[in-house]
């Protein structure tokens, strides 16, 4: 099998390759992220940034308490996430846990949301810790359930320990389930592999084994999508892009609570893969509590006065 | 050899702003100039915008459960060590104020000694209030109804530029468990700022009192529409202004007073809200 014609899939010619990747520049990449953070964003482009930010949003609940009742309140707000404002965008999916996707999904095609799709977390989210028939087992479910995309976590453990070939063979097989029915993300957990050459490999190895998406963490340890490791990954992308014709995207999540938080991801976008990945379909960001403060933002700016989270649901 | 005597570098205050515990500059950068009276230079106290307002409104609004839950007899004890604190710096506030507020020394001495016995006074209501403003309803039928007054939120304050008028207004605020902002304008901000810090010694929860120093006319306004603040003292506020105000703060039905200075516990239930309970008799 040919990847991308860069690699055999064999973990010899992986641990070549990576370990051909130049290292990264740790304090020009911080650097660079604190930089893009200072940029102003004012008036009709603050405007434009919080709808952009809402339509890239994976509304996201994964608590070990979360009952079908809060996913469908979940999925009411993902289609509208104002109620009383119909020129909110809806959000880009509705991330929830595998034996949730049928209730999400039911609830999403009864209200007409059938434009928003369900991400599912599958592999054993979110430690990873489980036989690979486990693991395929779990994607198969949340495929069938209704999932149209598929969040998996890569085997730190073993990317950690230089088994590149085991997590590769890991996304490469999980990518055969998702066939042509669901879009793969790979989440990193970026907060544990701790270097941003780590996170360089791990970004290239991902997309090199077939992700559509390279997502930063599992919004369960921090830090997560800190803007110096989003920059990194951002740049990975841009530069597979050149060498494949491919566009990968990115999805930020964890410790994104903000509307400047958002913003700064999107300037970051911009400037490092260009304006080409300010959609939806190539941009994602994972939360749950932004979407209150983008609307309260959105709120401020068109009445005039500061917005109360009184007046946004709580969940 | 005569030895000249070493003069030290002068160490001069950087007055910033109050918000959740800590002291940083106004976002904006800005800042004004107070003077004596023969015109010399005092300090250079931040000038707040109300992207601060906001910032200190979040801090208020996320301390204030915490400060309402505490019980009454923990919140009078942080509300007297406030005074004890005060009290060991009166001679700081007395000069700060005989100074920006340009009375004499002896007058200014009055008016601090005043100002911590008043603090005093509103602190001891704290596990007062209930018995007197609460109520047991008669009903006919096998319940208890009871009236308690509770707080009311986050409370915003444009104080005059008094001290004591400024003590009095955040001691009525914050004794029932409201949060509070409080607007500070000219001269005043330069006692305000050591009153902050005597805050920051004295045990009070990070953000229940958040101190912003400026232009009222400025902030005033976006105090009073902002929607997640829920009562507005405007005493500092001259009569004519208030008009806008009260328009501006009715789209959250936010309450909105002016008071004289004085010890009045109307001034604390002001802002708190009567809230109704049913519990059945006990068999």
């Amino acid at each position: 099998m040919s990847f991308y014609g860069l690699v055999d899939g064999s973990e010899k010619s992986l641990i070549h390759f990576l370990d051909e990747l130049s290292g990264v520049d740790q304090v020009g990449a911080e650097a660079r992220a604190a930089m893009l953070a200072t940029r102003s964003i004012k008036t009709t482009s603050k405007k434009w940034a919080i709808e952009t930010a809402i339509s890239m949003v994976d509304l996201t609940t994964l608590e070990g308490a979360d009952t079908p009742g809060k996913v469908r309140a979940l999925c009411s707000k993902a289609v509208r996430p104002d109620p009383t404002d119909p020129t909110v965008p809806s959000v880009g999916a509705i991330c929830v846990y595998n034996d949730m996707v049928e209730v999400a999904r039911t609830h999403l095609d009864a209200i007409g949301g059938k434009h928003v799709p369900v991400a599912a977390v599958s592999t054993a989210f979110p430690s990873g810790r489980a036989s690979m028939e486990v693991k395929i087992q779990d994607t198969q479910d949340a495929i069938d359930a209704g999932a149209a995309e598929i969040d998996m976590v890569i085997d730190r453990g073993a990317f950690l320990a230089g088994k590149y070939g085991l997590v590769f063979d890991e996304i490469v097989k999980i990518r055969e389930v998702c066939g042509g029915k669901a879009h793969l993300k790979v989440i990193f957990e970026t907060g544990e592999l701790v270097t941003y050459d780590n996170v360089r490999k791990a970004s290239y190895l991902a997309m090199l084994a077939g992700a559509d998406f390279i997502k930063t963490s599992t919004g369960k340890v921090a830090p997560a999508a800190t803007p110096p490791v989003v920059l990194v990954m951002l740049e990975a992308v841009r530069d597979f892009y050149s060498i494949t014709q491919r566009r990968i995207g990115v999805k930020p999540a964890g410790g994104i609570r903000t509307t400047k938080d958002a913003i700064k991801q999107l300037v970051l976008v911009n400037e490092t893969a260009g304006p080409d990945w300010l959609t939806p379909e190539l941009f994602r960001i994972g939360a749950s509590a932004l979407l209150n403060d983008l609307l309260m933002q959105r709120m401020k700016m068109s009445d005039g006065y500061y917005a109360s989270p009184n007046y946004v649901t709580i969940d | 050899m005569a030895t000249k005597k070493v003069s030290r570098v002068e160490v001069k205050k950087t007055y910033k702003l109050f918000i959740n515990g800590a002291f940083p500059r106004s976002e904006s950068g800005r800042v004004f100039e107070v003077t004596a009276k023969n015109g010399d230079f005092i300090a250079n106290p931040a000038l707040a915008s109300r992207k601060d307002l906001r910032d200190a409104v979040t801090a208020a609004r996320a301390a204030q459960s915490c400060w309402s839950k505490a019980t009454a007899y923990n919140r009078g004890q942080i509300l007297y060590r406030i005074a004890e604190m005060l009290e060991g710096r009166a001679e700081q506030f007395e000069s700060e104020i005989a100074l920006t507020a340009r009375i004499t020394p002896a007058k200014a001495k009055v008016q601090v000694a005043q100002a911590i016995d008043r603090w005093v006074w509103y602190a001891g209501w704290s596990d007062k209030l209930q018995a007197v403003s609460g109520a047991t309803n008669p009903v006919s039928g096998p319940y208890f109804n009871f009236s308690i007054s509770e707080p009311q939120g986050v409370v915003a304050i444009a104080s005059s530029d008094d001290f004591l008028e400024f003590i009095d207004a955040i001691a009525a605020a914050v004794v029932s468990g409201n949060s509070s902002v409080v607007l500070v304008p000219g001269g005043l901000a330069v006692p305000a700022m050591s009153f902050a810090e005597v805050l920051a010694t004295s045990d009070l929860p990070a953000g229940v009192i958040n101190i912003l120093t400026g232009s009222l006319d400025e902030l005033a306004p976006w105090a009073a529409s902002h929607m997640d603040i829920d009562g507005f003292d405007i005493s500092g506020i001259q009569k004519k202004k208030h008009g806008a105000l009260k328009e501006a703060g009715a789209e959250n039905l936010k309450r909105i007073h002016s008071f004289e200075s004085g010890k009045t516990p109307t001034r604390i239930l002001a802002f708190m809200e009567s809230k109704t309970v049913w519990h059945s008799v006990g068999v």
